[in-house]
């Protein structure tokens, strides 16, 4: 074990992995939160473009959507996610057009889960909000949304858990996390293969686990009654 | 000198192949209190509904204080704020307590400060008689008092009139009486009030008229007297028969 630490930087990897994880998980629940109110608005094109983007974006599979990202979006189209003149250049490209992507793709979860948590919210209680005057917008920012969140809570967790074993697909675009870790490490080290596995596996157990825990934990404290 | 303050003309509206508002004309004056009853379909809640435009109508025109409703937006919302409405299933909103139940509306609708909305709403949950429960959560309230919450949460934005879509018919009947007693004491203070309720006791009480509905037409409208003991319609007469067995 200590072998590994020595010769491979473990830790910066799954630092890699952690970072990945948290930007992409907050940029992945600002934007599902957007498509979720996008389609249950009341406005048509917005439903119609909220359920083309998911439908479009939940049938992709990951890997091409952030290979798309960089090679596509990056290398042919130019656009720098950070500044080109910058020495760190390829590997900063690298790690935000990653978050970009697993953001892309997971919004269309996160937007599911929160649909099925405003599901969970009676029509009464939208009615009711509308009846006392609330607008659009307020009803949903102070009715549906704080049930629909607490609704939603369960199946976010299973998003959540998903897109952080799912940042191992940055490997590859060439981004050093835990997963390009595991190629090096398999590759140099052989003799070592069954430590690597129960190493990356149990980062990823140790990492999702307790918030899996936590949230269902959460989910059924706040549950709200009814 | 009384004036309308609501008044529907030649309202129409369809659920798909379903015609469920023919033609309706109603006008309700300020300060009255008008019971609307019949059958189960005949399209009573939908009449309700469109007071407040929780439902919209395909023909004709519904004005409140002298203005016809605003179709959306802001000023659609300003309409509701003096529309109260009391629905069958309470829908106090589950994740608030009782207090801030009844201070969501007139903090963010009205711009009231927190401060004096709270003083307000304990003074309405006084008059509903729920005060002792104004920190819990409405699950758990009894049906009674969660419907009497819901009507405080209407007070609180000082409506001028207020729609009541069967307040009691979720209710065990040991807790109807502590729901049409506060109906009745607004009846007496004067608010305008429509009504659709099967309860006779209270439209003998408090209501001035009667608004009889069978298959989305106001068939009859009268007074309580006059529509319980000598309903004019066979309509009415047959639906007075049903419910006078129970
Ligand atoms: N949202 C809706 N969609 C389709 N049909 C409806 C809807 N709401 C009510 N209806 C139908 O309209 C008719 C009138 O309903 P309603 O106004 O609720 O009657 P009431 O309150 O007198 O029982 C019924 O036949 C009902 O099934
Ligand atoms: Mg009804």
């Amino acid at each position: 074990m200590d072998e590994l630490f020595d010769q491979f930087d473990i830790w910066s990897a799954f630092g890699q992995t952690i970072y990945l994880a948290f930007f992409s998980a907050l940029g992945a629940l600002i934007l599902g939160t957007v498509l979720a109110v996008m389609r249950v608005g009341p406005v048509g094109i917005f439903n119609r473009a909220g359920a083309a983007y998911v439908n479009l974006v939940r049938n992709t599979p990951l890997t091409l959507i952030v290979t798309f990202c960089l090679l596509a979006l990056h290398y042919q189209l130019k656009i720098n996610l950070a500044p080109a003149t910058s020495s760190t250049s390829i590997v900063d490209n690298g790690v935000r057009w990653a978050i970009v992507g697993l953001i892309v793709y997971h919004a269309a979860f996160v937007c599911e889960a929160l649909r099925s948590g405003i599901n969970t919210v009676p029509p009464g209680q939208a009615e009711a909000a509308r009846s006392i005057g609330l607008g659009f917008g307020q009803s949903l920012r102070y009715v549906v949304l704080p049930q629909a969140f607490r609704g939603a809570i369960a199946p976010l967790a299973s998003v959540l858990i998903a897109l952080i074993k799912n940042t191992t697909v940055a490997y590859a675009i060439g981004v050093a996390e835990t997963a390009a870790f595991m190629r090096d490490a398999l590759e140099f080290r052989p003799d070592l293969s069954l430590m690597i596995f129960l190493l990356v596996a149990g980062f990823f157990v140790l990492l999702t686990m307790p918030l899996g825990i936590l949230l269902t934990n959460l989910s059924q404290r706040m549950a709200v009654k009814r | 000198m009384a004036q309308p303050l609501v008044v529907l003309q030649d309202v129409n509206k369809h659920f798909g192949d379903l015609h469920v508002l023919k033609s309706i004309d109603l006008s309700v004056d300020k300060g009255e209190v008008v019971i609307v009853i019949g059958p189960s379909g005949s399209g009573k809640s939908t009449m309700c509904r469109t007071i407040n435009r929780l439902e919209t109508i395909e023909s004709g025109t519904i004005t409140i204080d002298g203005k016809p409703l605003p179709e959306e937006g802001k000023d659609l919302a300003q309409l509701r704020a003096d529309v109260g409405m009391v629905f069958q299933s309470f829908n106090l909103f589950a994740h608030k307590t009782i207090l801030d139940n009844v201070t969501l509306g007139p903090i963010k609708v009205r711009k009231k400060s927190k401060s004096q909305a709270e003083k307000d709403a304990m003074a309405l949950l006084e008059r509903v008689g729920v005060q002792e429960q104004a920190h819990k959560y409405p699950a758990q309230l009894s049906g009674g008092q969660q419907q009497r919450v819901a009507i405080a949460r209407s007070l609180a934005m000082e409506p001028k009139v207020m729609l009541f879509d069967e307040p009691t018919s979720a209710l065990d009947p040991e807790m109807i009486n502590e729901v049409l007693d506060v109906m009745v004491g607004l009846a007496k203070d004067g608010m305008t009030m429509i009504v659709i309720t099967h309860e006779m006791g209270f439209a003998r009480k408090a209501a001035n008229r009667v608004v009889f509905m069978d298959d989305g037409q106001i068939v009859e409208q009268a007074t309580p007297q006059e529509f319980f003991t000598n309903p004019r319609s066979a309509r009415a007469k047959d639906f007075l028969a049903k419910i006078l067995t129970h």
